[in-house]
C-alpha cells in the first residue's frame, strides 16, 4: 500500500513542482542563461557544499558526544538544537551579526586583546550562518543514527571487549556510511536555494546565488523562461547532489534488537574532556546569537500591535495543517522507497531544489486566469508550504523507515499486518521518534514560512513573518524584533510539543 | 487534502459576499498597505467620500510591482497600480496596460515633472543616513576615499539599490565604474531590500546607510530620538519619485480617476509624510509635520528621466557587478 | 488427499540456482537439511512468499498460492530470528496473528494458548522481559493460534541451547497437530528426532523427499559429503 500510495505522492509531487515550472518557462520573451548566471550556479554549488560538509564536520563529534554522555541538562539541550533552524533568516542573521559583526561580542574581544577584527561578510560569513542555521539539525539528524543502534550490537560490542576505536570502525562508521549521505545532501539542498543568508552576509554582486538570479529575472526583467531555466539548473545540480548520495549511502545492517534500553559506552580519560570541550563549544557557539535574539526582542515585546496576535493564529492555522499534510506524505514516500520503489527518493527531495520563486510564480499563472489569487490565499499558502516541508521530513524518515522494514517487513508480511493495522500497531509505534521530530520540524517550518505567498498575499490575511517583514518596512525594527520572538517562540513551541510527543515523555 | 476543502471553505466565508457598492481594486507594495503605511487611513478616508469599496492587493515590495502586473497582464482585475518609482516606469509604460490620466496637478516637487500616464503622490531624496555624531562625508569621492563602512541594496532587488545606481551615473556618467571600484572597500554588504539594511545600519554594522533624507523625521517624530541625520551631497542626491497609473483595462474608470485626484488632495497628502515617511507629492495646506522641517534639504536635485533611467539600467547594472565583483 | 505440490519451482538469483518438483502429504513432518549456502532458507521463504519464482508453481489442496500476498498464503512461518515485535505486548503479539487491526481478537484464547506453551500469565510482558525460550515459545504460540496448515520452521531455535531446542521440538511435535511442518535444520539428530520424512537441499537442487531413517542409512554423495566423517553411522 505505502508504495502505491508514494508512487501516487510522487506524481502529485512532481505536478506540483515541475508543472509551475513548465508554465513558467512557456511564458514568451526571454535571452538565454547568461556568463553571470553561470558565475552564479558555481558560487551557489561552491557554498552550498562547503556549508553541508562544515556543518556536518562539527555535527559529527557533537552528536556522538550527546549519544554517549549524560549530563543535566542534556534533554533540554537536544531539543534546543532544534531552535536556530526555526529562526527566521533575516532574525538569525541579524542575532549573528550581533556576536560576529562588526559591532558584535566577537569582534569587541578581540578589539580588547589587540588582535584585528575579523569580517563575516563575505564567502566565510555566509558558510559560518549556514552551519549555525544547519549544524543543529544535522546534529538531530545523526544523533537518531547514534540512538537507533540496538543494544544487541552494543552489548556484542562490549562483550568483545572493543575500545573507543573499534567501536567507531565497527559500529559508529556503517551507522554514520547510512546516515551522513543523507544529512549532507539535505544540508547541501538547503544552501543551495539559500537566498537571504548569502545576499546579506555575501558582501556583494559576486556572492550571487542562482536563487537570486531567478529573483532578478523575474522582478526585474521579467524575463520568465529565463527564470524557470535557471530553476531547472537548480534542481539538475540538487538531482546530481541525491545521485552522489546515494551512491555513497550504504544501509547500516545493524538488524533490529528488542528495545532494550542501553547507554553507549562513555569512555573516560582524555576523550571525556574532549566530548566536554565539544558540547561547550557548541552550546558557546549556537546560544550566543540566540540570546541576541532574545535580548533584542524583548524590549520590542512590550510595544508589540494587536495585530501580531491574529497573524500568529494564521500562522498557527497554516502550521497545524501543513505539518501533517507534510509527514503523512513523506511518510508514504519514505515506506514506499524502504519496500524497493528507489525512484521515490528523488521524487521526495524535489521540492527542495526547486525555487520557491518560480513555484509561486507558476501557480499564480495557473490559478489567476480562474479565480483571484488572494481568494486562495490560506489553502495555497498550506500546499506550498507543506510541498516545501516535505523533504525535511522524508530525511529524517527514511533512514528508520528503512530499518524498520528491513526488521520487520517480513514478519509483518507474514502476519497480513498492513494498511492501517500497520500504521496503528506497527509504523507509528516504531517510527514515532522520527514522526515526532519530523512534525515538529514541519510545523515550526510552515508557520515560519514566507515563501511563495507573497503573490497571493491579500490586504489583511496576513501571517507571522509578513507582519515582521512590514514592521521592518516601517522602521519598526524594535517590534519587529518583538514580533520575531513571538514567531520564535510559537515555532518553537509547535517543535517541543511535537518532539516530545515522539519521545513518548521518556528523558531522552 | 480534506484540509485544503477546509481552508477554502474557512476562507470563501471570511471573504464578504460582493455587495452592491462598487469596488475599486489597487495594487501596490506591501508596506502601502500595513497597519503603519499610508493604506488604511486612505482607505477610510476614500470610501468616507467616494460611496465605494477599496481593495488593495499587496504585492511584495515596490520593484515587484511590476513584475505583478506584467504576470497578470491585460488580465488584471486592478484599477489602479500605487508605487511604482521613475526609475520603472518606462518599462511600466511598455506594457501598455496603463491609460493616460488627465490630470494636471499642482506639484510640489524639486523638480518639473510631467507624465501622461504616471502621477506622483510622494517623494524624497535618498541620502546616507548616519548618526549625528559622526563627520559625514560631502561627496561620494570622500565617501570612497573614507574608511567609513556603509550597507547599500541590491540593485537587482530593490528600487533604493536601483536608485544608488542611477544617482552614480547621473552624477558621474562613464566615471561611476570607477566611483563604484573606490566604493567597494567601504561597502560592508549588499542586502536584497531596505529594510535589512537599514536594520543592520541601526544595529552598528555600518557607520551609514542608504535611505532617504527623511529617514531621521521617523526617529524623531515615532521615537523621540533626534540622534539620526542624512549626508547631503554636493552632486546631487537623486530623486526617488514615487508614482500611480490608472489601468486602461479597468471597469471602473471614473472611480479611478477620483482616487487619482483624491490621493493629491490635502487629505490624502497630510497623511503620507507621518506613514511613508516621504513628502507629499504636492504639500498641502496645512504644511509639513512638526520636525519635517528639521531634516536636510540637498541643495541639488538630481533625476533621470524615464528613458534614460531605463536605457541605462543594463549597462548600469553590468558596470556594478564588475566593479564589485572581488 | 491434500497436499503441498512443488511443480518445476525454479529460483534464481545471480549465480544461485535452486529447482525442485515434489509434493508433501497435509500433516507431514519434514525435515529440510543440506550445506549452508544451499538454499534451505531460500526453499522455505519462497514457499512462504519472501522470494519470488523465477519458474514453477506452488499448491495447496489443488490452488495455487505462489499467487498470494505472505499474510494471505495457509501457512505460519518462524524466522530465525525478529518473530516478536518488541513494542507490543506479547498478548499482542499473539493477537495480531488472529486479527492483524488486534480489533477482533478473542483474547482468552490467546491466555489458552499461552497457557498450551507455558506462558501462563507473561501476556502482558514486552519481549525484551522474556528469555530465548520463551520468545521461541510466544513465536510458537502464535502460530499455534493462527492455526494453518502448514507450519515452515526455519531455523527458530537455533540460538537455544541443546537441551532446549529439543524441548521445544517435542513442543511443536505435540502441539502442530495435523499441520505439516516443514523445518529447516543443519543438525541430522533433529531430523531423525523430528522428521518422518526429509528433503536434501544440495548442488542447486531440492531432492524428493525420503523417509528420513533411509536417507541417513544410506546418504547420498551429497550428503554423505556434508555429514562428513563426524557423522556416527
Amino acid at each position: 500500500m505505502a508504495r502505491r500510495a508514494g508512487a501516487l505522492i510522487a506524481a502529485g509531487l512532481a505536478a506540483l513542482t515541475l508543472v509551475p515550472v513548465a508554465v513558467v518557462m512557456m511564458q514568451a520573451g526571454g535571452r538565454g542563461v547568461s556568463a553571470p548566471d553561470l558565475a552564479a550556479l558555481r558560487f551557489t554549488l561552491v557554498q552550498a557544499a562547503l556549508s553541508a560538509l562544515a556543518s556536518v564536520a562539527c555535527a559529527v563529534p557533537l552528536a556522538r558526544a550527546l549519544a554517549r554522555r549524560r549530563f543535566p541538562g542534556r534533554a533540554v539541550l537536544i531539543v534546543m538544537l532544534g531552535a536556530p533552524f526555526l529562526l527566521p533568516v533575516i532574525v538569525a542573521v541579524l542575532g549573528l551579526l550581533a556576536v560576529f559583526g562588526r559591532a558584535g561580542v566577537f569582534n569587541s574581544a578581540l578589539r580588547g586583546i589587540g588582535l584585528p577584527e575579523v569580517s563575516i561578510f563575505g564567502l566565510g560569513g555566509v558558510v559560518l550562518a549556514h552551519v549555525f542555521l544547519n549544524m543543529p539539525l544535522a546534529t538531530r539528524m545523526l544523533l537518531q543514527g547514534w540512538q537507533a543502534i540496538p543494544a544487541e550490537r552494543v552489548r556484542l560490542a562490549e562483550s568483545l571487549g572493543f575500545g573507543p576505536r573499534d567501536h567507531w570502525c565497527h559500529i559508529e562508521r556503517p551507522m554514520l556510511r547510512a546516515v551522513l549521505p543523507g544529512a549532507l545532501l539535505a544540508i547541501f539542498a538547503i544552501c543551495l536555494t539559500s537566498f537571504a543568508v548569502v545576499l546579506v552576509l555575501g558582501g556583494g554582486p559576486s556572492a550571487t546565488t542562482v536563487e537570486l538570479a531567478i529573483w532578478q529575472a523575474i522582478r526585474f526583467e521579467f524575463d520568465l523562461p529565463r527564470a524557470a531555466s535557471l530553476a531547472v539548473l537548480q534542481v539538475l545540480a540538487c538531482g546530481m547532489a541525491v545521485g552522489v548520495a546515494g551512491l555513497f549511502t550504504s544501509a547500516s545492517g545493524f538488524g533490529a534488537g528488542l528495545d532494550r534500553a542501553m547507554d553507549l559506552p562513555a569512555p573516560g580519560g582524555w576523550r571525556r574532556g574532549v566530548d566536554a570541550a565539544v558540547i561547550a563549544m557548541a552550546v558557546l557557539f549556537l546560544a550566543a546569537p540566540m540570546l541576541a535574539v532574545l535580548q533584542r526582542g524583548v524590549p520590542g515585546l512590550l510595544s508589540l500591535p494587536a495585530s501580531i496576535w491574529s497573524a500568529a493564529l494564521a500562522s498557527l492555522i497554516v502550521a497545524l495543517l501543513a505539518a501533517p499534510m507534510a509527514v503523512g506524505a513523506a511518510l508514504a514516500l519514505a515506506l514506499g522507497r524502504a519496500q524497493g520503489s528507489r525512484w521515490l527518493e528523488p521524487m521526495a527531495m524535489l521540492p527542495m531544489a526547486g525555487s520557491q520563486l518560480v513555484l509561486g510564480t507558476g501557480l499564480f499563472l495557473i490559478a489567476f486566469p480562474f479565480i483571484a489569487p488572494p481568494r486562495i490565499a490560506l489553502p495555497i499558502t498550506v500546499l506550498v508550504t507543506a510541498v516545501m516541508a516535505l523533504p525535511f521530513a522524508y530525511r529524517i524518515l527514511a533512514p528508520q523507515a528503512r530499518s524498520l522494514q528491513a526488521d520487520y517487513g517480513r514478519l509483518a508480511a507474514s502476519l497480513d499486518l498492513r494498511g492501517w493495522a500497520a500504521l496503528r500497531l506497527l509504523i507509528i509505534p516504531r517510527l514515532r521518534r522520527p514522526l515526532g521530530f519530523a512534525l515538529g520540524l514541519c510545523a515550526a517550518l510552515a508557520a515560519g514560512d514566507l515563501g511563495v505567498v507573497a503573490l497571493f498575499a491579500t490586504e489583511d490575511g496576513v501571517t507571522l513573518p509578513l507582519a515582521i517583514s512590514r514592521l521592518m518596512g516601517a522602521y519598526r525594527m524594535t517590534q519587529a524584533a518583538g514580533a520575531a520572538l513571538v514567531l520564535v517562540a510559537l515555532a518553537f513551541g509547535l517543535f517541543w510539543i511535537c518532539d516530545r510527543w515522539g519521545h513518548g515523555g521518556t528523558a531522552d | 487534502m480534506k484540509s485544503l476543502y477546509f481552508a477554502a471553505g474557512f476562507l470563501t466565508i471570511a471573504v464578504p459576499a460582493m455587495a452592491e457598492t462598487p469596488v475599486l481594486d489597487v495594487l501596490t507594495y506591501d508596506s502601502f498597505v500595513s497597519e503603519w503605511g499610508p493604506g488604511p487611513a486612505i482607505k477610510t478616508a476614500f470610501e468616507a467620500e467616494c460611496g465605494c469599496t477599496l481593495r488593495f492587493t499587496p504585492a511584495g515590495d515596490g520593484a515587484a510591482l511590476l513584475a505583478r502586473l506584467q504576470l497578470e497582464g491585460a488580465k488584471t482585475t486592478a484599477d489602479v497600480v500605487v508605487g511604482l518609482d521613475t526609475n520603472l516606469t518606462a518599462a511600466a509604460r511598455k506594457t501598455g496596460l496603463f491609460a493616460p490620466h488627465g490630470q494636471t496637478p499642482d506639484l510640489s516637487l524639486p523638480v518639473p515633472f510631467a507624465d501622461a500616464e504616471f502621477l506622483p503622490y510622494d517623494w524624497g531624496w535618498f541620502a546616507f543616513v548616519h548618526n549625528k555624531t559622526l563627520e559625514a562625508p560631502k561627496d561620494f569621492k570622500s565617501l570612497a576615499a573614507s574608511d567609513l563602512k556603509i550597507v547599500i541594496q541590491d540593485p537587482r532587488s530593490s528600487t533604493p539599490g536601483l536608485g544608488l545606481l542611477m544617482w552614480l551615473k547621473d552624477a558621474y556618467g562613464d566615471e561611476a565604474a570607477t566611483i563604484w571600484k573606490d566604493l567597494a572597500d567601504n561597502i560592508v554588504t549588499v542586502t536584497p531590500g531596505w529594510s535589512e539594511a537599514y536594520g543592520m545600519f541601526l544595529e552598528g554594522e555600518a557607520d551609514l546607510v542608504l535611505s532617504y533624507t527623511t529617514s531621521p523625521a521617523y526617529h524623531l517624530i515615532a521615537e523621540q530620538d533626534d540622534s539620526k541625520t542624512a549626508a547631503v551631497f554636493s552632486e546631487g542626491n537623486y530623486l526617488q519619485v514615487e508614482v500611480m497609473g490608472k489601468l486602461a483595462s479597468s471597469d471602473q474608470p471614473e472611480l479611478a480617476d477620483r482616487f487619482l485626484a483624491f490621493m493629491l488632495s490635502d487629505a490624502a497628502q497630510s497623511i503620507l509624510p507621518t506613514t511613508n515617511w516621504m513628502y507629499p507629492a504636492h504639500t498641502p495646506a496645512a504644511g509639513l509635520p512638526e520636525g519635517f522641517e528639521t531634516l536636510v534639504q540637498p541643495t541639488r536635485s538630481l533625476l533621470l528621466n524615464a528613458d534614460e533611467a531605463e536605457a541605462l539600467r543594463a549597462p548600469a547594472l553590468d558596470e556594478w557587478r564588475a566593479a564589485l565583483a572581488r | 488427499m491434500v497436499e503441498l505440490r512443488i511443480e518445476g519451482l525454479r529460483i534464481t538469483q545471480d549465480d544461485f540456482t535452486l529447482v525442485a518438483d515434489w509434493a508433501l502429504a497435509a500433516g507431514g513432518r519434514v525435515a529440510v537439511i543440506g550445506p549452508s549456502g544451499a538454499g534451505k532458507s531460500t526453499l522455505l521463504n519462497a514457499i512462504a512468499g519472501f522470494f519470488p519464482l523465477t519458474g514453477g508453481r506452488i499448491l495447496w489442496d489443488g490452488t495455487r498460492i505462489d499467487t498470494l500476498p505472505a499474510g494471505q498464503r495457509p501457512l505460519s512461518i518462524l524466522f530465525q530470528d525478529q518473530n516478536l515485535f518488541p513494542h507490543l505486548t506479547v498478548a499482542q503479539n499473539l493477537g495480531i496473528g488472529l486479527d492483524p487491526a488486534l480489533r477482533r481478537v478473542d483474547w482468552q484464547a490467546v491466555d489458552r494458548v499461552l497457557d498450551r506453551v507455558g506462558l501462563t500469565g507473561l501476556g502482558g510482558r514486552r519481549p525484551a522481559q522474556l528469555s530465548g525460550g520463551q520468545q521461541s515459545r510466544a513465536a510458537l504460540a502464535r502460530a499455534l493460534l493462527r492455526a494453518r496448515p502448514i507450519l515452515l520452521l526455519d531455523e527458530p531455535f537455533a540460538a537455544l541451547g541443546p537441551a532446549l531446542k529439543s524441548e521445544m521440538l517435542d513442543l511443536v511435535a505435540e502441539l502442530a497437530g495435523g499441520a505439516l511442518v516443514l523445518m529447516v535444520t543443519h543438525d541430522p539428530n533433529d531430523a531423525r528426532h523430528f522428521a518422518s520424512q526429509t528433503v536434501l537441499v544440495a548442488d542447486g537442487r531440492a531432492e524428493e523427499p525420503q523417509e528420513t531413517g533411509d536417507l541417513f542409512a544410506h546418504p547420498p554423495p551429497a550428503l554423505a559429503a556434508y555429514l562428513g566423517a563426524t557423522y556416527p553411522t
